[in-house]
């Protein structure tokens, strides 16, 4: 199935969807999908962007995907309707304001009972940044406990925008829907394009993914002119240059096309292989014909948090490697370098946008690569002001520097916004203090309490967010943007096991908070590191000084009482077993580690 | 056969004293009058007589098989295990018997052990399997109250163990019993207590198992819904030690983790496994290691009885599995199970296994922590503390 006739821009609309997490968005696009016959019934499962297998059981929208739908509008016209589903969570906010860069509008997705949620605000926010146009979406109404009116009405107040003719929908049961479509195509706005289709190519790079069978592909927006089969187009960014051998759009099934013009999204292949030639927010032009002025692009994503991955297996290194570079094409927001510790051997240090995207990206190693891995301490990036007058950034703890040398530590801050009910105000108060936060804003949105506070961002990596979600039963909300350094009193703390110090544990933390975070790690580790045959000692320290220490007794008793003849199999199998589980293990001296102790020791429990 | 024979001259094939592993045959009976709660093995109730001609025929056959795989060899003991081999008729043993004795070389005087429950133990049927040339029985005693034994769900009472015992010492030249303890609530004065009563009705072996829930039992179920509680590993722990105390006092020391014998009153078959010998087995679920061209097979057969019996008829032999181990499996086997025995696991037979020496910084640091020793002619053996922590040991080897 392939086209030439051409779209005329005033028939296609380029929209997000953006909401808070759960509000509904990967419903209402599945909906979407399916009442304009973008697949068949049968091929409707739930949730039909989410693709990827951690998006399907954890319930979240990691990669933003597209896809193109054909709607008859009342008026008789066909549009092409290009959607982009947008993830939810604060780590993604750089895919969200990517997606949002290659279209006009979006669609404000809130939940009608729920109301507006600290990520309504902020990606609201980045779409006016954006210049879109807003079609409010008040999603849910089927539940007993929507209230559209009040809802409308908050809308106004917090975000300032008109929500008098907001749609009321329930995606669920697709109340709502024949509206929607109908308020893309009528208050939206069509893409512009300046040269139009005989200007020369001008296609921003909006994504790109390595798929098994075709290999790199790259999502593009054009700007202007024509993308079509056979042509060689250069990325500006980089300079490459490569032939186009298939063009298309998502269906979400992929649809091969002839070409693709103004103001329309699809993707290319052209046997790209190289992970830094498709540099998201490039410009895309034909390399005989190129166009004057390519586009701003992107700022790249920073990453904030820090972590080493390590094969299990130092055998896996390569693999690991390969695994990196194809995982990196899929996300650009994820950097690597290698880095070898005394301790693990070979491995890689790993830039993530938070810690929900390092656990994704670390499960998805191992799930779709086949690999074990072992995650350290995840640190933030900090400054360091040396005593020569020199400045450094220590993205790993195991290599600050001898401290007689260091004059000043910066870490950095966050300003983060929470929404809670009044109820767990108390409880999130003191979270937020227990953390250094300061408190600079306390305002309520009806009934929600609306807080701003400043916090180290080394507070809040580890588990803030699952600890604000446990205290408010989930009904808090939260978002925040990086908010510049400030000098802190830090200290290195290093956690030494059966008397050897294990380096991948070590962490910079505020010297106020050193012991309290030395005790939860012992206690971590005790319940973490099995009985071995041996007591083992387990203690954190500052320099020579311990601060806090536990023990693991040795285990009493482990033999089987009964073997003969019949289990000698059986016991062989067993000790196999034993065996894979030892590789899943580390040895720091006679102690074995298992992998997942490093990451969840620094879980903070319940305080 | 030997029915003349008096019980205390029976002449029994003295323990060589180099660790021979020998060639012994194990033959399984997979009927029981009723499923113990705590019980894993391939045991069986039915409620109709079994037809034990054909169980005969099988046997026969599916020996034949084991036969053609073993080639010619000398057996160096017999075991009738079960379920309930002492459901068996003294015909169907005989003739178990006879044909082990036709196809491979059978001695006089090996050891011969059947396996039987108290609550089946008749008078007539004991000195019938005596006919048949069984020379020693093992006794399912378990307990030596009658509120533990209904509560292990046994059929029989204090007194029936009594009898059968006498029963078993006068009729057998050997016998021995089983005991489960680290049952609920035991204390260790409690089982010490039960312990010397058993050293006392004891001739010289006693084998004592601390009780294990086994996955897909009843027990399971209920220890896992939190309403059986079992001793903690400390508790255990120190029933174990207590154990291994009183025994060794009285004569009767471990030789194996859960076996206790008086110096050359240890169980010849069961050291045949532990020493990693060849055996055939024979029956519904039963095990073999059989070497053969330079290669060891291990051998499982069928589990369930009458599908077992189908498969013989129809095919043969009822085995499911041959398979042919890895030199490395072969190592770990080995060392899994020499290691249960006090006297230790041969290094050098290890090493030709393996291709490989131990690991020279983790054994030296299990001998500084008291867990092995080495002995002299090279073999190495967990002390009483690193028996404790057997199964963690042999990991810690092996890997
Ligand atoms: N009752 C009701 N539930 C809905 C509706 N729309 C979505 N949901 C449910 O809300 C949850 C989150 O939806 P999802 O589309 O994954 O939200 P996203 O995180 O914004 O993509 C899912 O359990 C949906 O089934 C609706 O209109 N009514
Ligand atoms: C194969 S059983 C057969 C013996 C015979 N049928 C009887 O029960 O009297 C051998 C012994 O294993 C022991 N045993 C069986 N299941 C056990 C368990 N779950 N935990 C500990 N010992 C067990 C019992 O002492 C039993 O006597
Ligand atoms: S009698 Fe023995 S084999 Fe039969 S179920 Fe009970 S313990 Fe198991
Ligand atoms: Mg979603």
């Amino acid at each position: 199935m392939s086209t030439t006739t051409r779209t005329p821009l005033d028939h296609i609309r380029n929209f997000s969807i953006v909401a808070h997490i759960d509000h509904g968005k990967s419903t209402l696009a599945d909906r979407l999908i399916q009442s304009t016959g973008g697949l068949a019934e049968r091929e409707m499962s739930e949730q039909v962007l989410d693709s990827m297998d951690i998006e399907r059981e954890r319930g979240i929208t990691i990669k933003a995907q597209t896809v193109r739908l054909h709607y008859k509008a009342n008026n008789g016209e066909v549009y092409v309707l290009n959607l982009i589903d947008t993830p939810g969570h604060v780590d993604f906010a750089y895919e969200v304001s990517r997606s949002l860069s290659a279209c006009e509008g979006s669609l404000l997705v809130v939940d009608a009972s729920q109301g507006v949620e600290a990520q309504t605000l902020a990606n609201v926010y980045q779409a006016i940044d954006n210049n879109h146009e807003l079609v409010t979406v008040l999603n849910k109404i089927d539940l007993p406990a929507a209230e559209p009116d009040r809802i409308k009405q908050q809308i106004e107040e917090v975000i300032g925008i008109d929500a008098s003719d907001a749609v009321l929908i329930s995606a669920k049961t697709g109340l709502g829907i024949p509206d929607v479509l109908e308020a893309i195509v009528n208050h939206l706005p069509p893409p512009t394009s300046e040269g139009g289709e005989t200007a020369p190519l001008k296609a921003l790079l909006v994504d790109s993914w390595y798929d098994t069978y075709l290999g790199v592909m790259v999502l593009v927006r054009i700007i202007e002119g024509v993308l079509s089969k056979g042509q060689t187009i250069r990325m500006m960014g980089t300079d490459a240059r490569y032939t186009v051998e298939r063009v298309g759009v998502l269906t979400p099934k992929m649809v091969a096309m002839d070409s693709l013009g103004p103001g329309e999204i699809g993707f290319i292949t052209a046997s790209i292989k190289e992970v830094a030639d498709t540099r998201v927010g490039d410009t895309i032009t034909e390399d005989k014909k190129p166009t004057a002025h390519a586009l701003p692009g992107f700022k790249p994503a920073q990453p904030v948090v820090f972590c080493g991955l390590f094969p299990v297996d130092a055998a896996d290194f390569e693999d690991l490697r390969a695994a990196m570079g194809k995982l990196r094409l899929n996300d650009a927001s994820f950097s690597f370098e290698m880095e070898s510790s005394a301790a693990l051997g070979f491995g890689f240090r790993c830039g993530f946008l938070g810690l929900l995207h390092l656990e994704i990206i670390q499960e998805r190693l191992e799930r779709e690569f086949d690999l074990d891995l072992i995650a350290t301490a995840p640190s933030v990036v900090y400054r360091l002001t040396m005593t020569d007058g020199s400045e450094r950034e220590l993205h790993n703890p195991a290599d600050m520097p001898d401290v007689v040398k260091i004059s000043e530590i910066q870490e950095p801050w966050i300003k983060a916004t929470i929404l809670t009910p009044d109820d767990y105000l108390g409880g999130i108060l003191k979270l937020c203090q227990d953390r250094r936060g300061i408190q600079t804003e306390l305002t309520y949105v009806g009934k929600r309490a609306m807080l701003t506070y400043e916090l180290p961002l080394n507070e809040v990596v580890f588990d803030f967010y699952d600890r604000l979600k446990s205290i408010s039963k989930g009904y808090a909300s939260f978002d925040y943007h990086l908010h510049g350094y400030r000098e802190g009193n830090l200290v290195k703390m290093s956690i030494m096991v059966n008397g050897e110090p294990v380096d991948a544990l070590s962490m910079l933390v505020h010297r106020s908070a050193a012991e309290k975070r030395g005790r939860d790690m012992c206690e971590k580790l005790k319940d973490l590191i099995p009985r071995h045959m041996f007591k083992i000692p387990i203690q954190a320290a500052i320099g020579g000084n311990v601060i806090a220490r536990e023990t693991i007794s040795a285990m009493r008793k482990d033999v089987t009482a009964k073997c003969y003849g019949g289990d000698a199999t059986r016991k062989r199998k067993l000790l196999d077993k034993q065996k894979e589980g030892k590789k899943r293990m580390r040895q720091f001296g006679k102690v074995d580690i298992p992998q997942e102790a490093f990451i969840a020791a620094l879980k903070m429990g319940d305080e | 056969m030997l029915e003349t024979l008096d019980p205390k001259t029976a002449r029994i094939i003295p323990l060589t004293e180099a660790t021979e592993p020998g060639f012994g045959v194990y033959v399984h009976w997979p009927f029981c009058a009723a499923k113990c709660p705590y019980c894993d093995f391939n045991s069986h109730v039915r409620h109709q007589q079994v037809d034990q001609a054909r169980f005969v025929a099988a046997f026969k056959a599916e020996m034949a098989a084991a036969r053609a795989l073993s080639g010619p060899r000398t057996v160096t003991s017999i075991f009738l295990g079960g379920g309930t081999p002492s459901l068996m008729e003294p015909a169907t043993v005989d003739a178990v018997l006879s044909q082990i004795g036709q196809l491979w070389h059978m001695p006089d005087g090996i050891e011969i052990t059947m396996e039987a429950n108290p609550s089946s133990v008749e008078a007539t049927r004991f000195r019938g399997y005596r006919a048949a040339g069984v020379n020693r029985v093992s006794l399912g005693v378990q307990a030596l109250n009658n509120r533990d034994l209904k509560w292990l769900g046994r059929l029989h009472d204090v007194e029936d163990a009594l009898k059968a015992i006498r029963l078993a010492r006068e009729i057998f030249p050997r016998m021995s019993f089983d005991l489960i303890y680290a049952r609920p609530g035991q204390t260790v004065e409690a089982w010490a207590d039960e312990l010397r009563q058993a050293v006392d009705l004891a001739v010289d072996h006693l084998s004592l198992y601390q009780l294990t829930i086994e996955e897909g039992t009843p027990f399971f179920g209920l220890h896992k819904a939190g309403k059986i509680t079992v001793p903690d590993d400390d508790m255990s722990a120190e029933l174990y030690e207590a154990t291994q105390a009183i025994t060794a006092e009285i004569g009767m020391p471990a030789y194996e983790v859960s076996n206790h014998a008086a110096p050359g009153a240890e169980s010849r078959h069961n050291l045949t496994y532990w020493r990693y010998g060849d055996y055939a087995g024979i029956g519904p679920g039963a095990h073999g290691r059989l070497t053969s061209g330079g290669e060891k097979f291990a051998t499982a057969t069928e589990r369930h009885p009458e599908t077992w019996l189908a498969k013989v008829e129809t095919e043969g032999c009822g085995f499911v599995d041959c398979e042919s181990l890895a030199r490395e499996e072969q190592a770990d086997e080995l060392l899994l199970m020499g290691l249960r025995l006090r006297e230790g696991v041969d290094l050098a037979r290890w090493q030709a296994l393996s291709g490989r020496d131990l690991d020279p910084a983790r054994e030296d640091f299990l001998i500084e922590q008291g867990f092995i020793e080495r002995l002299g002619n090279s073999r190495l053996r967990c002390t009483p503390k690193g028996m404790l922590v057997l199964d963690a040991v042999v990991a810690d080897l092996a890997c």
